[in-house]
């Protein structure tokens, strides 16, 4: 297969997660959406790093994956944060800072 | 060739078809498996790129370890709340879109885009040559994401705490 194609199917998966973060109400949907989006870019490191025959992208991959999960923890922490003091999970409704 | 070829389109079936369910599905647990197949698709993608490191790093931290920490988040937070959640979307039209648009975008650049049409070989084993890589010439970014990875989740479970 062509560099091409992995980037095209990249592109694809980035988008439906794009897609999911801007519809999904729920918190956890949009972290979902944002997984969707990092495995994308990571999709696109990896081809890189094959076709260039340079592992500094496979390298980058690693670093994405770790900050990925520290991400994920820290977010789901804030969910259920939110949960005890507001009783909710929908996005929309966080709007304390709202002026 | 051909096999590699029938191989890849059934890893980007499988991976598209179920990057949507994610986004789509109306159960929210439903939306964490199907997230887990997705992730399990992009190791697939890793091992026909020759990364067979990165392919078990993604099914070990990814598969493994992000799906059993939303799966438990989605556990914990039913029970607090006492009702399944509701996992419905908004402006559907709007986001996708937003989306198409985006896409269309991308992939009208990247048909055009001068690129390699056949891959470069390793230098040596690509395990190997990340290991060595990640000790010598990335030690210091390595050694930050440790920390990076310490202060996340002591915050983590800080603010997960058992209220007092």
């Amino acid at each position: 297969m062509s560099l091409t194609a992995y980037l095209v199917l990249a592109a694809v998966v980035f988008c439906i997660g794009l897609f999911g973060v801007m519809t999904r109400r729920n918190t956890v949907g949009i972290l979902l959406g944002i997984e969707l989006m990092l495995n994308a870019v990571n999709i696109n490191l990896v081809a890189f790093s094959r076709f260039q025959g340079e592992v500094t992208g496979m390298v980058l991959t690693i670093f994405a994956i770790c900050i990925t999960v520290a991400e994920v923890a820290l977010g789901l922490a804030i969910v259920i944060l939110l949960y005890r003091t507001r009783r909710t999970a929908m996005a929309d409704q966080v709007d304390w800072l709202k002026g | 060739m051909t096999l590699k070829i029938v191989g890849f389109w059934i890893l980007a079936v499988v991976l598209v078809g179920s990057a949507l369910a994610v986004v789509l599905t109306k159960n929210l647990f439903h939306s964490v498996l199907w997230l887990a197949l997705a992730l399990t698709g992009t190791a697939g993608i890793f091992l026909m790129l020759q990364a067979e490191f990165l392919a078990g790093v993604q099914i070990l931290l990814y598969a493994g370890g992000v799906v059993t920490v939303v799966v438990f988040a989605i556990v914990v937070t039913e029970r607090l709340v006492g009702e399944t959640l509701s996992h419905t979307s908004r402006s559907l039209v709007g986001g996708a879109a937003v989306a198409g648009v985006l896409l269309m975008v991308l992939i009208n650049t990247l048909l055009r885009a001068p690129v390699a049409a056949v891959p470069i070989p390793f230098a040596s084993d690509p395990t190997y040559l990340i290991g060595r890589d990640l000790m010598t010439r990335y030690v210091l970014p390595f050694e930050l994401l440790a920390v990076i990875l310490l202060v996340s989740l002591l915050s983590a479970s800080y603010f997960a705490r058992p209220e007092d």
